[in-house]
């Protein structure tokens, strides 16, 4: 095998006193990226492993973010095409244009996630080389999910500053992929959503409505107004889209956010692969549902109660967000609170507080908060059950 | 009718290889060595000198925490090596086996009048007592304590386990003994797969069980029984091992021998064989293996057991020996996205679910990842059949806890329950190396 004794005849390079020892991390990515490492058990302990491993597990989650990534990119190129030419409903569109606001999006959307990639990785290798560790792959899912939760105006070097920040303090400092009590790719939106609170809501972030239009030689607009369901409803305004378009996601939001149907994919790909707990999200949409059905909208009009499901950030972060394992919880009736409290949470912030149209993301964040806790009181009932025991 | 219980969590892997029952007896090994490793937790006192002549059922060496606790010798012969290693750690101490086999006679002896402080002299001085393994800690038994109960698992279920069926078949009246004769130290315990031949044992209360790996484990069946509390102790002993005792009552001698499967994908004709403890792993093999590629022997099951050699010794409990595939020149190309038909997994990213049931797999010695920490929740859960929480507690290990451990009932787990989780982590956690470790921090500190 040709890649093999290649990589075998560079690996002293890379090795511990070898020329280029300082990149010895980014090396043994490589390696384990191209070859399944040769490693055998120890002389003690299981002889034989199932051959699932974080890295796959950490793939399949990519993949399942495809769909998402994929109509968010169509996406894009609609809603740049509906604010500068005016009216488009899709399906009057013939396939072309379906094609042209695809590619469209793509150029948009590639910079935003080369350059997530390239800070986070970037970090990831430095910390994985400093602590004379292998580069852990967690990152290659945050790495995707950094521009999916974002507004498309959203600028490059403000994207960069936030994954920065994110990586080096949501995850390193508590000793990386695994270790990390937020969710990194939250963190980074809620960096953004309090630093630069003017690129992240408001009417005049949801179309791209600069630099690349230059480029292709689309008309140049500046700073398009469109605006979201939860930002209509926030300002007390009828909600514009059908609960129809909100289905398919062809209104403005977060880049990956707005299609129900190519995240409830990802979902299946998820929960049937066994690496997103399913008790997770059907809670947090129980949660969700419950709440969103005892509070409603003061004034709203032609909005019923499920369509807060269908809207903003909630199903995202019910499917992609809420299950990432290490910022949850790990027993497995703590999942059912966890989720419940999720959508529950969320669903009070987006209604009740004026501040802030959607409540998803921080009520992730909390809830990764109290995660320990909720652990913490199954884990607890179990010690008290067996002092119990011993005591009768 | 005996309890029922039900096993919902676990795992049956269904390797390629497993033997058919058909026994035979191996070849005579020339020597013979008794390994003190194979008893965790002894402090050996060797007692023969090299070029003594021995019995079978003299004392080769002692426990020093507990000189009365003998190990004998399994063959009659001369001593020929007391095998060192650093610092003098006693490795095995050989004997070279006579020609003619002379048994130490320890007397016949009617189980029923014995009492149980007889019963438990009797298998101190012919060795069947360093057998017990005790939980808190999984060690060698204290013969000082008094056990709550003596459990004893009739079900192998590891990966290429030796069916018990096979292996106790002819020696049930020696079995019937030996559960009697442990009934006068402590209740005794029996778990056993339904429709077991072993339903109508006299002397014990029998549970069965059904279920996936690890239900075998006695430890998930004490947990279920009647669990261990702070403070309390339960010894545990093999099924294959009650019939040595049956043997010492019935015959009046220490016969060592024992059935075990010779299995694994690279034996070419996966067998059971009698042979004796302590035997070399060469004459157990006796050439019936693959040499075309790297072979992994392993002296016990794939999942619990430890790699092996030929020119080693087998364990004193060791119930198999099996051969994998070495795996480390497989080279295998991107397998975090390559759909790997052949792989075994209980993730649905492979396919191993498309695959007929009855598929058995060939599984090699590799790790088959990069050791992470601890990501995905819930694989532990699922195949750790304990009411326990089995993550926190390797948590609490890692942590150096021992209040947290004690609290999450270390002291009801040994190595091997973990084993199956080991398995199936994503992460690569040696969890059962971690909690041995723990168990050991546990023992130096109550002690």
């Amino acid at each position: 095998m040709g890649l093999k004794k290649i990589l075998d005849n560079l690996k002293p390079t890379f090795s511990e006193g070898g020329k280029f020892s300082a990149f010895g991390s980014l090396f043994d990515a490589a390696e384990t990226f191209f070859f399944v490492p040769n490693e055998t058990a120890k002389a003690r302990g299981a002889q034989i492993h199932d051959a699932i491993d974080s890295k796959r597990s950490i793939f399949f989650v990519v993949i399942a973010l495809i769909p998402a990534l994929l109509f968010g990119m169509y996406n894009i190129g609609l809603q740049h095409e509906l604010a500068t030419t005016g009216a488009c409903a899709t399906d009057a569109c013939p396939c072309s244009a379906i094609w042209s606001n695809f590619l469209y999006g793509l150029a948009v959307m590639l910079p935003k996630i080369v350059v997530s990639y390239a800070v986070g990785l970037g970090i990831e290798i430095v910390v994985a080389q400093w602590k004379k560790e292998e580069v852990h792959e967690g990152f290659f899912v945050t790495g995707i999910l950094i521009p999916l939760v974002v507004p498309v105006n959203c600028p490059l070097w403000i994207l960069a500053i936030a994954t920065a920040f994110a990586v080096i303090f949501a995850k390193e400092v508590f000793g990386g992929t695994g270790m990390n009590i937020f969710n990194p790719a939250l963190v980074t939106r809620a960096f953004l959503f309090f630093a630069y609170p003017s690129m992240m809501s408001g009417d005049k972030v949801w179309v791209n409505g600069n630099y690349m239009d230059s480029i292709n030689g689309a008309p140049a607009v500046d700073a398009v107004s469109a605006a979201t369901p939860l930002g209509q409803l926030a300002a007390g305004e009828a909600v514009t889209a059908s609960p129809l378009e909100t289905i398919i996601g062809t209104i403005p939001g977060s880049i990956g956010e707005t299609s129900v149907i190519a995240i409830l994919i990802g979902a299946v790909i998820l929960i049937w692969a066994n690496i997103a707990s399913w008790k997770i999200i059907l809670s947090t949409f129980a949660g969700g549902a419950v709440m969103a059905y005892f509070l409603q909208y003061p004034d709203a009009q032609n909005f019923e109660w499920w369509e807060q499901l269908t809207v903003g950030g909630f199903c995202f972060g019910a499917v992609f967000m809420a299950t990432d394992p290490v910022t949850g919880p790990r027993t497995e009736s703590g999942k059912w609170i966890y989720g419940f409290l999720i959508g529950a949470v969320a669903i009070i912030i987006r209604v009740l507080n004026p501040g802030f149209p959607e409540g998803m993301m921080l009520a992730i964040l909390l809830m990764n908060v109290f995660a320990p806790l909720i652990d913490y009181l199954f884990v607890q009932t179990n010690i008290n059950k067996r002092a119990k025991r011993a005591i009768k | 009718m005996a309890n029922v219980i039900k096993i919902t969590k676990g795992l049956n892997i269904n390797l390629k290889g497993k033997a058919a029952a058909q026994v035979s007896a191996a070849p005579t090994s020339k020597v013979y060595g008794l390994v003190p490793d194979s008893f965790w937790g002894m402090k050996p006192k060797v007692v023969v000198k090299e070029g003594d002549e021995v019995k079978a059922g003299d004392a080769l060496f002692v426990n020093k925490l507990h000189p009365e606790e003998k190990f004998v010798s399994p063959v009659a012969g001369k001593v020929t090596l007391i095998e060192r290693g650093d610092r003098r750690k006693v490795l095995s101490v050989q004997v070279e086996a006579a020609p003619q086999q002379a048994y130490v006679d320890f007397g016949k002896k009617d189980v029923k009048s014995l009492s149980g402080e007889q019963v438990k002299a009797a298998l101190l001085e012919s060795g069947l007592f360093g057998f017990f393994i005790q939980r808190p800690y999984a060690i060698v038994a204290n013969p000082d304590d008094t056990p709550k109960g003596i459990f004893v698992s009739a079900i192998a279920d590891m990966p290429l386990a030796a069916d018990l069926d096979v292996v106790l078949k002819g020696n049930e009246p020696e079995f019937q003994t030996g559960i009697s004769a442990l009934s006068k130290i402590a209740k005794v315990y029996l778990g056993m797969k339904p429709d077991s031949a072993l339903a109508s044992t006299k002397d014990a209360e029998v549970t069965v069980f059904s279920g996936k790996c690890p239900t075998g484990n006695v430890g998930v069946q004490i947990n279920h029984v009647c669990p261990i509390n702070k403070g309390e102790v339960v010894w545990t002993i093999g099924a294959e091992e009650v019939i040595f005792i049956g043997r010492l009552f019935n015959k009046g001698i220490v016969d060592l021998t024992r059935t075990i499967a010779v299995a694994g994908s690279e034996i070419k004709e996966p067998q059971y064989k009698q042979v004796l403890v302590g035997a070399r792993i060469r004459d157990i093999i006796d050439g019936n293996m693959n040499t075309d590629k790297k072979v992994r022997l392993i002296d016990g099951n794939p999942l619990t057991g430890m790699k092996t050699t030929e020119k080693a010794f087998l364990l004193a409990h060791s119930t198999e020996v099996t051969a994998i595939p070495e795996g480390d020149e497989a080279d295998e190309l991107f397998g975090w996205i390559a759909p790997r038909f052949n792989n075994f997994s209980v993730s649905r990213s492979y396919f191993s679910w498309l695959q007929p049931k009855n598929k058995e797999y060939v599984l090699d010695a590799r790790v088959k990842g990069g050791h992470r920490h601890m990501i995905f929740s819930g694989e532990y859960d699922s195949v750790f059949p304990m009411d326990i929480y089995p993550e926190q507690l390797v948590k609490a290990i890692i942590a150096g806890d021992i209040d947290r451990m004690e609290a999450l009932g270390i002291y009801e787990v040994a190595p091997e329950d973990f084993a199956v989780a080991e398995f199936v982590d994503s992460s690569k956690v040696e969890l059962q190396r971690i909690v041995r470790e723990g168990l050991d921090m546990l023992r130096k500190e109550n002690e």
